[in-house]
């Protein structure tokens, strides 16, 4: 997995709050830096595709791990 | 600002269950970018309290799945016995911490820091005789007119 930035862990965590505390933790982030965000919701994989879709901010990687969903969003 | 998007929000329902529908929805769409609104009517005034106490109920819905085949041993007069919304409740609350899925109060608030708009209905407010000292600080009472300014604009309008 590329480098990134700052570091989210949103495991147990259920729709819509790994979305949520995402949005929250890229508000404090400066454009281009990049997110990694660790989830358990198997609904977050199609959710971080809209969110960045939506958003304007760019979905970099998307994968599963060991049973948990990783994802790389550089903010826009 | 003229192309955010924006969605108006109907909430009329007041029990635990049909709380989260608005209130799931407002947050998200506000982490998308939407200008927000939720308008509570009727027993939607319910969910502005401070001390949130929403109780969900298996009567009148086939739909709820009952643990422990609850729905096979007890037939729909066992439901109304007294303490069967309590414990219904009870386990409800504990299976969404279980599932990792947020309290009310935490998604409330959420909706809050956001800057989700949260309206009153005015004229239920009066009706139900409702001590508005009971709502959460930063709601706004209004009418059908005063919905229609938003919802008329809005991308997306939903009553739920």
């Amino acid at each position: 997995m590329a480098d990134f930035d700052q570091e989210l862990d949103a495991s147990g965590l259920n729709c819509p709050l790994p979305i949520l505390r995402a949005k929250k933790t890229l508000n404090g982030m400066e454009s281009g830096k990049v997110l990694h965000i660790i989830a358990t919701d198997p609904g977050s994989v199609k959710d971080f595709e809209a969110f960045a879709k939506q958003t304007g901010n760019e979905l970099m990687e998307s994968k599963e791990v060991g049973g948990k969903f990783e994802f790389l969003i550089k903010k826009g | 600002m003229s192309d955010t998007k924006k969605l108006a929000i109907i909430a009329t329902k007041g029990s635990l269950d049909w709380a989260y529908p608005p209130f799931i929805l407002a947050s998200t769409a506000s982490a998308l970018g939407y200008d927000t609104e939720i308008f509570f009517t009727f027993y939607g005034l319910q969910l502005l309290k401070k001390n949130l106490d929403l109780q969900v109920t298996p009567l009148g819905n086939p739909g709820m799945p009952m643990p422990m085949g609850m729905d096979k041993w007890f037939p729909v007069l066992g439901l109304t016995l007294p303490g069967m919304q309590g414990m219904m409740t009870s386990m409800m609350k504990k299976k969404m911490a279980s599932k990792g899925v947020a309290s009310l109060p935490e998604l409330r608030d959420l909706c809050q820091e956001a800057e989700v708009r949260l309206v009153a209905c005015q004229m239920t407010v009066d009706l139900f005789d409702m001590n508005t000292a009971e709502f959460i600080d930063g709601v706004e009472y209004a009418g059908a007119a005063a919905f229609f300014e938003f919802a008329g604009e809005s991308d997306i309008c939903l009553y739920i």
